[in-house]
C-alpha cells in the first residue's frame, strides 16, 4: 500500500543539539533558507546527502537532519562525484567554502562542473579563511591586508562564475546572505537544475572579514550597486528602477533610462538559457564599482548530466552483452580445455 | 616431406625470447606462440619487455621490444632467467639480449637486417655474425624478411611492400612451430581471428606462416627440433591471464559475491592502467569507472562510492599512493571499505616506471598521518592477483575498513596460464548492511567479534547519520573532542585491524614442514623465482624451505610458530630489506639475514641458489 506522505516542512531537516558557528555568522542564514528550500524541492528526507570539505561552511552536514559526510579539505567535489555517479537517485549537496573550492580543492571542481555532475554546490564565499583565522583567500581582493599578507596581497582574485564558465558550467547564480527570500528561491532552482549547480553565497564572516560585501549588499546601497537578473526580464535596477545594462558591442555599460534617449526597449533582456556563455561571462564578472553586481540566476543550460549517462551506458551495456556475471566472464573468450 | 634426420630433443622448459623493433609484433608473436603452446597443453608464463618509449627510433638498442615465453613439462612459474631460443628480427634486438641468453641455445636472426646500415644503428663495430662472438651457439641465419615479401607478392594480391613486411612474424611462428613440432591449425586460427575482417591479409599471413615452417623444415642448418610433452598435472579448463586483469577481475568478483556494485576511481598510471582499462570495459557487468582528472579524486570518488554502498576500489602504483594516503585517512576514521591496488615499480619519484620493484610495502604499512592502521596483503603470481583482490574485497567489507593489495609491474604484466576458479565454490562476503528504520542503530556501534561498525546507506530511511573526518563519539557517532573517547577510538581502530589474522590462512610452509636448517622468506611477486630456486635445491637433497608471505599486515597469526621451526632465515625481497625491518619490528627474536635487489628486475633462480647455497654452509 502505498502511503501518503506529507509535505516535508523545514523542521524534518532541523538537528535538535546546537548549530555551533559564531554569533552574527552568515552560515545561519544560508542554513535557515536550504532548510526552508529543500520541502518545496519534492525530495525525501532519506534521499538527500550533504557533502563538505574543511572550513566554517563545512560543519554544514553536522546541522543537517540528513545522510551526511564531513570530508577533507577540498575534496567533498570528489567525494560527491564519486556518490553521486554511484547512486544518480540520490540528491546531493556540496557545501563549501572559497578557499575549498577554489584553492586546495580548485582542481576537482573545475573537473566537476566540466563532467556536469548533477550535484548542488553552495560556496560560501567570505573572502577569507575563517577557521583558521584569517588568512587571505583566493578570492581576497588584490592589495587586502590579512594575518598572510601584512603588506597586502599580490594575487589577482577568482571570481567564481568566471571558472564556472570557464570550465563549461550549466548552471551559475548568485546571491547574499542578507537575502533570505533570494537565497530559498535561488536554491530551489539550483535543485531542479539536472547538473552541477554552482551557487556563491557572498557570505558574512563576522569576526575575520567583517562587512567586507556590505559595499554591495549594504541596505542604503544595494539597489544601486546590485542588479538582480530574472530570466526573461529587462536588466533594470537602481533605486528609482531607472538604470538598466546595455552591450555596446564588446562591454557591458550602465545607462539611464530617459536620459541621451534611452528607452526602456534599449536595455537587455536576460537569458540565463541560451548555451552560448559569453554574455553570462560578461555578468558574472561585473563588479562594484564599475558595474551593479549580479545576483540571481545568471546561467542554467541544459545539457546532458555525466552520471545520466554513466547510467545510460551500462543498461545499453548490460542490454547488450552475452556475459551476465562473473561465471560467464571467466569462462568467456579463449579458453583452453586441457585433457 | 618430414626430414627424418632431423633429432628430436625432448626438454622439460624452453624459454624462447621474441625481440625485435617496438613496431614488429613482438608481443603478438609471443602471444601467437604461446596459444598454441596452452593449446598443446604445456604449462606457461609470459613476460613482455618494452621500451619506455613508444616507438623509439626504428633499429636502435633504445627502440627494442622483447616478448620471453617460458614454456615447460613442469610447472612453470617465472618468464625464465635466459633464453634457449632468441629471435632477432635486427641487429639491436641481438644486441640488447645477447646477455640474456644461455651458452649454446639457438638463435635465429633476419639476415636481411644484419647489414652495415643496421650494426651501424645498434652500435656494433664489426658485424657480429662473423666476429666470433657467436661461437658455441646455434645460429640460423634466415632470409626472414625476403621470403616473407616474396611469398606475398606471389599471392599477386596487390598488397604493397609495407605491408608485405608487416607479415615477417609470422614467417619468425612458421619456423618456430617446426621447431617446436607445434599444429599449425592453431597458428592459423590466431591469424583468421586476428584479420577477421581482412581476409586478404589473413590469406596472405597464413602464406608467410607456412613459408616459415617449410623453410624450416627444408634448410640443413637448423638439425634438432624441440619437444616439450604436455605438463604432468595441467589438466581442467584454463585461460591466459596478465596480473591486471585478474585483479581487475578479482574485484568484479568480490562486488558480485557481496550483492554489491563496483566502482573504480582511478587516475592512469604505469603498470596499473590496465586495471582501469579493463575495469573501463565491463559495463555490462555493471561496473562503474571513473577516470578522474588525479590520484586524489580517484580515491576520493571512490570513497564517495563507498558511502553510497558501492564498493569502492583505485588503482595506482607507487607515486600515484603518495598522493592518495591523505585521503586513505579519512576512509579509516569513517571505517569505509575501500580496495586500494598499488601495482609496485621501481621508485622513488619516477623512478624506473616499466620496470617492478617491492619498495612500496613500508609506505603501504606505515605511510599516513595519525595512528592509521589498515590490512596490507600482496598476491604472488598473475593468475593469485584474482584470489587476493577477491580477499581484498572481502576483508574490506566485511571488516569495514580500506585495504591495500600490493602487486607489481612483474605481476601485473606477466601472463600465466590460469587455473579457472569454480566461482561457485569462492568463499561468500556479508557486507554488514542495516535494516531500514532499525531503531538500534547507531553509527560507531561495533560488532562484537569484528569490531566492524555496520553501514547505513544513503537513501535508506530512518537511518540518517552523519560521518567524517573528526573524530567521533564512540557508538553515538556524535563529534567528540573528549580526549578518552579518542584514546578508545584509536585503540578500537587497532584492534579491529589486528583482530583480521583471526579470518585469514595460517602460513604454510614449503618444504619441510617440521622445520630444518633454512627457511627462505619472502613475500608476493617473488613467490615464483623464490619457490623455482628452493624446489630445484630441495630436489638436490639440500635441507631449505620456503615461507612466501601474502598477509603482510596483519601477519598470519602462527608466524612466530613457523619462523621459531628452522635455524637460519634469510628474507629475500626486491628492495633494500623493508620487509625484513617489518619481521624485526613483529618478531624481534630471530636473527633475519637479508637477500636484496633493486635493479628493476625480478631475481633469477641462478643467483638465488647460489645465495642459499652461501647462507646453507654459514656456520
Amino acid at each position: 500500500m502505498e502511503e501518503v506522505k506529507e509535505k516535508l516542512t523545514r523542521a524534518d531537516f532541523q538537528i535538535d543539539g546546537p548549530v555551533k558557528w559564531c554569533a552574527g555568522c552568515g552560515g545561519y542564514p544560508i542554513l535557515a533558507a536550504v532548510q526552508k528550500a529543500l520541502p518545496e524541492t519534492g525530495v525525501t528526507k532519506e534521499n538527500v546527502v550533504f557533502v563538505s570539505g574543511i572550513g566554517c561552511s563545512s560543519r554544514f552536514p553536522y546541522y543537517m537532519k540528513t545522510y551526511g559526510f564531513h570530508t577533507m579539505h577540498g575534496r567533498a567535489t570528489a567525494i560527491a562525484s564519486g556518490l553521486k555517479a554511484a547512486r544518480p537517485d540520490l540528491n546531493v549537496w556540496i557545501t563549501t567554502g572559497d578557499g575549498d573550492s577554489m584553492a586546495i580543492g580548485g582542481n576537482h571542481f573545475i573537473h566537476m562542473i566540466r563532467r556536469n555532475i548533477d550535484v548542488n554546490v553552495l560556496i560560501f564565499n567570505n573572502k577569507i579563511y575563517g577557521l583558521t583565522k584569517g588568512q587571505y583567500s583566493p578570492t581576497t581582493p588584490f592589495g587586502a591586508v590579512t594575518k598572510t599578507s601584512p603588506y597586502g596581497t599580490i594575487e589577482r582574485p577568482f571570481e567564481p562564475g568566471e571558472l564556472v564558465m570557464g570550465a563549461q558550467g550549466t548552471f551559475f547564480a548568485r546571491v547574499a546572505d542578507k537575502e533570505p527570500k533570494g537565497m530559498e528561491e535561488v536554491f530551489i532552482d539550483a535543485a531542479k537544475h539536472k547538473g552541477t549547480s554552482i551557487i556563491e553565497v557572498l557570505q558574512n564572516c563576522v569576526i575575520f572579514n567583517d562587512a567586507t560585501h556590505e559595499c554591495i549588499v549594504g541596505k542604503d546601497v544595494r539597489d544601486d550597486r546590485i542588479i538582480l537578473l530574472e530570466h526573461g526580464k529587462k536588466m533594470i535596477f537602481g533605486k528609482e528602477r531607472n538604470k538598466g545594462l546595455v552591450f555596446d558591442g564588446s562591454n557591458i555599460k550602465v545607462v539611464t533610462i530617459g536620459e541621451n534617449g534611452i528607452t526602456e526597449d534599449d536595455i537587455l533582456v536576460h537569458d540565463m538559457t541560451t548555451q552560448n556563455p559569453n554574455m553570462h561571462y560578461i555578468l558574472a564578472r561585473m563588479s562594484y564599482p564599475e558595474l551593479p553586481v549580479a545576483v540571481g540566476v545568471i546561467r542554467s543550460v541544459k545539457q546532458p548530466t555525466y552520471d545520466e549517462m554513466l547510467e545510460q551506458q551500462i543498461i545499453d551495456a548490460e542490454a547488450n552483452s552475452k556475459v551476465k556475471n562473473v561465471k560467464d566472464l571467466l569462462n568467456s573468450g579463449k579458453v583452453f580445455d586441457i585433457k | 616431406m618430414g626430414n627424418n634426420q632431423k633429432k628430436v630433443l625432448e626438454l622439460e622448459e624452453v624459454v624462447v625470447k621474441f625481440a625485435g623493433d617496438s613496431g614488429d609484433g613482438m608481443q603478438l608473436t609471443g602471444t601467437q606462440f604461446s596459444d598454441a603452446s596452452a593449446s598443446f597443453g604445456n604449462d606457461l608464463l609470459t613476460f613482455p619487455d618494452y621500451p619506455s618509449e613508444i616507438r623509439a627510433p626504428q633499429g636502435t638498442i633504445a627502440g627494442v621490444s622483447g616478448f620471453q615465453v617460458h614454456i615447460g613439462r613442469k610447472e612453470i612459474q617465472t618468464p625464465g632467467d635466459l633464453a634457449d631460443v632468441l629471435v632477432a628480427l635486427n641487429p639491436a634486438a641481438l644486441k640488447a639480449n645477447m646477455k640474456w641468453v644461455k651458452p649454446g641455445a639457438t638463435i635465429i636472426v633476419d639476415i636481411d637486417n644484419f647489414d652495415n646500415k643496421h650494426y651501424k644503428k645498434a652500435g656494433y663495430i664489426e658485424d657480429p655474425l662473423n666476429d666470433g662472438s657467436l661461437k658455441g651457439f646455434t645460429l640460423i641465419k634466415a632470409p626472414i624478411t625476403s621470403l616473407s615479401r616474396s611469398t606475398v607478392n606471389a599471392l599477386e594480391l596487390g598488397i604493397d611492400h609495407k605491408t608485405a613486411d608487416k607479415t615477417r612474424n609470422q614467417f619468425v611462428m612458421g619456423l618456430l612451430f617446426w621447431l617446436f613440432n607445434r599444429d599449425m591449425t592453431i597458428g592459423e586460427e590466431f591469424i583468421d581471428k586476428k584479420f577477421e575482417k581482412k581476409p586478404d591479409l589473413a590469406k596472405a599471413n597464413k602464406a608467410v606462416l607456412h613459408a616459415g615452417y617449410n623453410y624450416a623444415e627444408t634448410i640443413e642448418a637448423i638439425a634438432t627440433q624441440f619437444q616439450v610433452n604436455p605438463a604432468k598435472d595441467k589438466k581442467g579448463r584454463f585461460r591466459q591471464i596478465t596480473g591486471n586483469v585478474a585483479t581487475a577481475w578479482g574485484l568484479i568478483a568480490g562486488a558480485e559475491k557481496a550483492g554489491l556494485k563496483l566502482f573504480l576511481g582511478s587516475y592512469p598510471i604505469t603498470p596499473a592502467t590496465e586495471i582501469l582499462q579493463e575495469l573501463s570495459n565491463k559495463k555490462h557487468l555493471g561496473v562503474k569507472t571513473f577516470q578522474a582528472e588525479d590520484e586524489i579524486a580517484g580515491i576520493c570518488t571512490a570513497i564517495g562510492a563507498s558511502f553510497g554502498g558501492y564498493l569502492g576500489a583505485t588503482s595506482t602504483s607507487g607515486p600515484g599512493l603518495s598522493l592518495k594516503t591523505e585521503a586513505m585517512g579519512l576512509a579509516i576514521i569513517t571505517e569505509l571499505p575501500l580496495v586500494i591496488v598499488d601495482v609496485q615499480r621501481g621508485g622513488p619519484s619516477t623512478g624506473i616506471p616499466t620496470k617492478t620493484e617491492q619498495s612500496d610495502l613500508m609506505q603501504a604499512i606505515h605511510g599516513r598521518h595519525g595512528e592509521s592502521p589498515l590490512p596490507v596483503i600482496a598476491a604472488s603470481s598473475p593468475g593469485n592477483c584474482f584470489d587476493y583482490a577477491y580477499m581484498a574485497c572481502k576483508i574490506a567489507v566485511e571488516h569495514m575498513t580500506p585495504i591495500i593489495l600490493l602487486t607489481d609491474g612483474y605481476l601485473a604484466n606477466g601472463t600465466e596460464l590460469w587455473s579457472i576458479p569454480d566461482y561457485d565454490k569462492i568463499q561468500p562476503i556479508k557486507p554488514p548492511l542495516v535494516k531500514d528504520n532499525d531503531p538500534d542503530y547507531k553509527p560507531y556501534k561495533r560488532d562484537k567479534e569484528k569490531l566492524n561498525r555496520s553501514w547505513a546507506l544513503p537513501g535508506q530511511p530512518g537511518l540518517q547519520h552523519r560521518i567524517g573526518g573528526l573524530e567521533k563519539s564512540d557508538i553515538s557517532g556524535e563529534v567528540s573532542h573528549d580526549p578518552y573517547n579518542h584514546q578508545v577510538m584509536t585503540n578500537y581502530r587497532a584492534d579491529k585491524i589486528k583482530r583480521i589474522e583471526n579470518y585469514i590462512p595460517e602460513q604454510k610452509i614449503i618444504g619441510n614442514q617440521n622445520g630444518g636448517e633454512l627457511l627462505v622468506i619472502g613475500w608476493g611477486g617473488t613467490y615464483g623465482a623464490l619457490n623455482s630456486a628452493v624446489k630445484e635445491l630441495r630436489e638436490e637433497g639440500y635441507d631449505i624451505s620456503l615461507a612466501q608471505f601474502n598477509y603482510i599486515f596483519p601477519l598470519p597469526k602462527n608466524t612466530k610458530e613457523v619462523f621459531g621451526k628452522f635455524k637460519k632465515h634469510l628474507v629475500c625481497e626486491l628492495n633494500t630489506g623493508q620487509f625484513a625491518e617489518y619481521l624485526r619490528s613483529q618478531h624481534q627474536e630471530f636473527q633475519y639475514k637479508q637477500f636484496n635487489k633493486v635493479q628493476g628486475l625480478p631475481f633469477f633462480i641462478s643467483e638465488l641458489k647460489e645465495k642459499f647455497l652461501q647462507v646453507l654452509k654459514e656456520k
